[in-house]
């Protein structure tokens, strides 16, 4: 019979990778890939929104007039390579190597301070223009569908730090290598949706 | 300073006072209870810390129940006033607060908890799992329903109510014509209680996607799994739309963006589009699992296999596909141009085809069966020609022209009555009578159940069928009083007397239900209706850990086959010693997160920022204790098995 009796927690399993080796694992990494499609909806839902408004400045400065290509071509930068830094990361988890993969995560998370950190400015500067929220209905959607996202990646650094702490207490072990494995995804999914963000938002905004 | 409604923060008027007071004396009635019996440890340590899904689908049950009488009461409220022309019992701004919370509980806070109650229940017992593929998040998502609900309903004593309607439309809903906290508490409650049905849409999915028994394949599914798997899927691509809908107002109302504004370039129609791509699939959510609880019915009396079981699964898929391409039927009066409503009316009409499969399949399911007349029968036949009624008035409705004439009338109102009472409330009932056994050990009175079924199908179309006659007679949807001379006003009375008799026939389910706990005969056998499904192979109510050995299934309706298959002796596996059961943990921080969340979105219904921000940090604080706690489960010893199994009388 291919099926264990006690199917929840079943010993671990040495044919895949250490985060999917025990039945709670591999549950929990499929719910969280459903939770990922669920938050490409939320997301689609706020892209359409933008695309909507986009034109919709009311008077009010345009995506042309306000994008600075050198401050969103930086800040996607940031959040591309700390994509590649988590990626090792999770390559040195598999390979057993405790060490690099903290440093390659302490790089990742930095990396991503970074981009909100820039991300920050880069808002703080428009609303220093007079270009806040309330201006425009193109520049809620903008704040509300970029927020969106900054929010997500702000909320992924304390995340990150969290198993941080735990990757030092406890190494590499089923239950943290699950862990890592999830925040990766959630890492990997938001540098998707930035992807997205920097073709729809600013590169359309700034040819357009 | 302070917000300019402040001085106005507990609501006034007599009826309003009356509430209060019987809160007050219901909360400290409750907590002398408990009390005096010394039952604070049971229920914290029972009830809410469980994690157990029987357990917290009867919580979900009995949340719904109490939403039920709530909404019920602003339904007869509406009644009272509609009763006779020019009638003023409510007055208008009453009226519109009545008819907002009745139409947003019903469907949020009742129709969708007590189905998620009823999955949460039978799913896991029904697929021969030992829980959900994720407890801890399933106490989430009922905590998180509860506060969301139990917001709602405060804005009634302290803030006032929302009166926009349980769509929400803007620009009334906006912050201009619609200023003060009502609003607010429709948006931050609806939000809150749908984090926790998109939690509960991923667990369910992932659950019954991994944590079936060895050998259900899918095709072996009850009918019930399947429609809780599809409503899933509904949940988890419908969910998120209304997540955006409902954080997009707010960012318009608290913080003055435009995305739906009438100025700055705002649009309202887009709140309309988000709200109904949402609204639509969520008919589905509510209706498909009403379906699945039906086939379980319907072949369980009429002691015979579900027919056409590939074709139900097929028009359930079908269904839910065509649930997202159908969301302007709501609005053609928008006058998106003939194309445009052509396409959603025929695709509104392509549902009536996976629909009739359904019904036919049923039918064909009682044909030469040797039907049992019980209570759970009664709901599950009475539910198919009043759905059919209903859906065929829903494909007058998708004729777009003819749209035109009643939108927003009586018509629409009675149709949808017809659906979600006749189909989802029917189906919840007949579930309820159903699982019964399952969930308390004993059956409903039958002939107090008959009462209950009788009474409520009489009242019901007496309430609803003259609805499509004044509704094609002109009278508009949330009117509040109308004058005589138009032809409506006896049936109007008709319509509340029927109301009335609705309440009057939910006593019956009342006193059945206290009659049933004290003198009922109790079910040991654990197969109280001679079932097909697996729920029925453990006692009732089910142990902890639902099933000493996992069953091991060979074909479609497993525990049939184990009773009454010619070489049943492949089943014989009892033989083999138990194994320690692996369980997960109780847990307060489901509750307490719930709680705080009510704490933070309380605050920010009201705009204060302190409390919402002090609010949200708790619930983070929450998860990231949860993120270190790596002792979160245990072993049920074979000894404490063996004594469970032989208390029931099966070791």
């Amino acid at each position: 019979m291919a099926y264990p009796i006690d199917a929840h927690h079943a010993p671990v399993d040495p044919s895949v990778p250490l985060e999917y080796s025990t039945e709670d694992g591999s549950l929990k990494i499929l719910g969280f890939w459903i939770f990922l499609a669920a938050d490409i909806v939320l997301f689609s839902c706020l892209f359409a929104t933008y695309i909507v408004l986009h034109n919709n400045t009311y008077g009010g400065p345009t995506a042309q007039q306000l994008f600075d290509v050198p401050g969103f071509v930086a800040e996607t930068l940031l959040l591309l390579t700390s994509s590649f830094t988590c990626g090792l990361a999770i390559f040195e988890m598999h390979r057993n190597r405790l060490q690099p993969m903290i440093g390659w995560w302490i790089v990742t998370i930095l990396l991503g301070m970074g981009f909100v950190a820039m991300e920050i400015s880069e808002f703080a500067k428009y609303v220093g223009e007079g270009a806040n929220i309330t201006r425009s209905a193109f520049l809620s959607a903008f704040f509300i569908l970029v927020g969106t996202h900054g929010t997500h990646v702000t909320i992924g650094i304390f995340w990150m730090i969290a198993l941080l702490i735990q990757f030092i207490r406890y190494g590499i072990t089923a239950v943290t290598a699950r862990k890592a494995f999830v925040a990766s995804l959630y890492w990997h999914f938001l540098d998707a949706v930035w992807i997205f963000i920097f073709t729809v938002v600013y590169l359309s905004g700034k040819v357009s | 300073m302070l917000p300019h409604y402040f001085n106005h923060l507990f609501v006034t008027g007599i009826d309003i006072y009356i509430a209060d007071v019987l809160i007050i004396l219901t909360s400290l009635g409750i907590v002398s209870v408990l009390t005096y019996f010394k039952k604070w440890k049971w229920l914290w340590r029972e009830w809410l810390t469980t994690v157990d899904h029987k357990k917290i689908g009867i919580m979900y049950i009995l949340a719904a129940f109490a939403m039920f009488f709530r909404g019920g009461m602003d339904g007869l409220m509406m009644r009272t006033q509609l009763a006779v022309p020019n009638n003023h019992f409510l007055s208008a701004q009453h009226y519109d607060e009545v008819f907002t919370t009745h139409g947003t509980i019903m469907i949020l806070f009742m129709a969708m908890p007590m189905l998620i109650g009823l999955i949460n229940v039978a799913m896991p017992l029904q697929i021969g799992a030992r829980d959900v593929a994720f407890p801890y998040l399933n106490a989430i998502s009922f905590w998180t329903f509860f506060f969301g609900a139990m917001l709602f309903n405060l804005s009634f004593v302290i803030g006032g109510s929302p009166d926009a309607g349980w769509t929400s439309y803007v620009p009334l809903a906006g912050p201009h014509f619609n200023p003060g906290p009502g609003e607010n508490y429709y948006l931050f409650g609806l939000n809150l209680a749908g984090l926790g049905t998109l939690a509960s849409g991923i667990n369910f999915l992932v659950t019954v996607i991994r944590m079936r028994a060895p050998g259900m394949t899918l095709m072996r599914m009850p009918m019930f799994v399947w429609s809780t798997l599809i409503t899933s899927i509904l949940i988890i691509f419908a969910f998120p739309v209304l997540t955006v809908a409902l954080s997009l107002l707010t960012f318009d109302r608290l913080f003055g963006s435009h995305i739906f504004s009438m100025t700055h370039g705002g649009m309202p129609m887009m709140w309309v589009n988000l709200f109904w791509i949402w609204g639509h699939p969520e008919v589905y959510i509510v209706i498909l699992p009403a379906f699945g609880i039906l086939s379980e019915i319907i072949g369980t009396f009429s002691g015979k296999k579900l027919f056409g079981y590939p074709a139900m699964v097929g028009s359930q898929i079908t269904i839910a596909f065509l649930s997202f391409v159908v969301w302007v039927h709501h609005f053609f009066t928008m006058g998106a141009g003939a194309a445009v409503n052509s396409f959603f009316g025929v695709s509104t009409m392509l549902i009536a085809i996976p629909t009739g499969v359904k019904v036919f399949n049923w039918l064909f399911t009682m044909y030469k069966g040797k039907i049992r007349f019980n209570t759970p029968m009664l709901w599950a036949l009475a539910f198919i020609p009043t759905f059919v009624v209903g859906g065929m008035t829903g494909v007058m409705l998708a004729i777009a022209p003819a749209d035109y004439q009643y939108h927003n009338s009586y018509f629409l109102i009675a149709h949808f009555h017809y659906m979600l009472i006749g189909g989802t409330v029917f189906g919840v009932f007949a579930g309820l009578y159903y699982w019964w056994p399952k969930m308390f050990g004993m059956k409903l009175n039958e002939r107090l159940g008959r009462w209950h079924f009788w009474t409520f199908m009489i009242s019901f179309n007496l309430t609803f069928l003259p609805m499509y006659l004044v509704g094609l007679m002109g009278m508009t949807r949330r009117m509040y009083t109308y004058p005589p001379g138009l032809g409506w006003s006896h049936l109007n009375m008709l319509e509340t007397i029927g109301a009335f008799g609705q309440g009057i026939s939910m006593t019956f389910m009342l006193i059945n239900i206290v009659w049933s706990f004290k003198y009922a005969e109790r079910d040991v056998t654990g197969d109280a209706w001679d079932g097909r499904a697996l729920e029925w192979s453990t006692t009732s109510p089910a142990p902890e850990y639902n099933f000493a050995h996992v069953p091991v299934v060979y074909s479609r309706d497993a525990f049939w086959d184990m009773k009454y298959s010619k070489n049943k002796e492949k089943y014989q596996v009892k033989e083999k010693p138990y194994r320690p059961i692996h369980m997960p943990n109780n847990s307060g921080r489901p509750f307490l997160m719930g709680f705080a969340f009510f704490i933070s979105f309380f605050g920010f219904v009201f705009e204060w920022y302190l409390v919402g921000g002090i609010g949200l940090a708790a619930v983070f604080y929450l998860m990231f204790q949860r993120s270190f706690e790596y002792n979160t489960d245990h072993y049920i010893s074979v000894e404490e098995i063996e004594h469970t199994e032989a208390v029931t009388g099966r070791s």
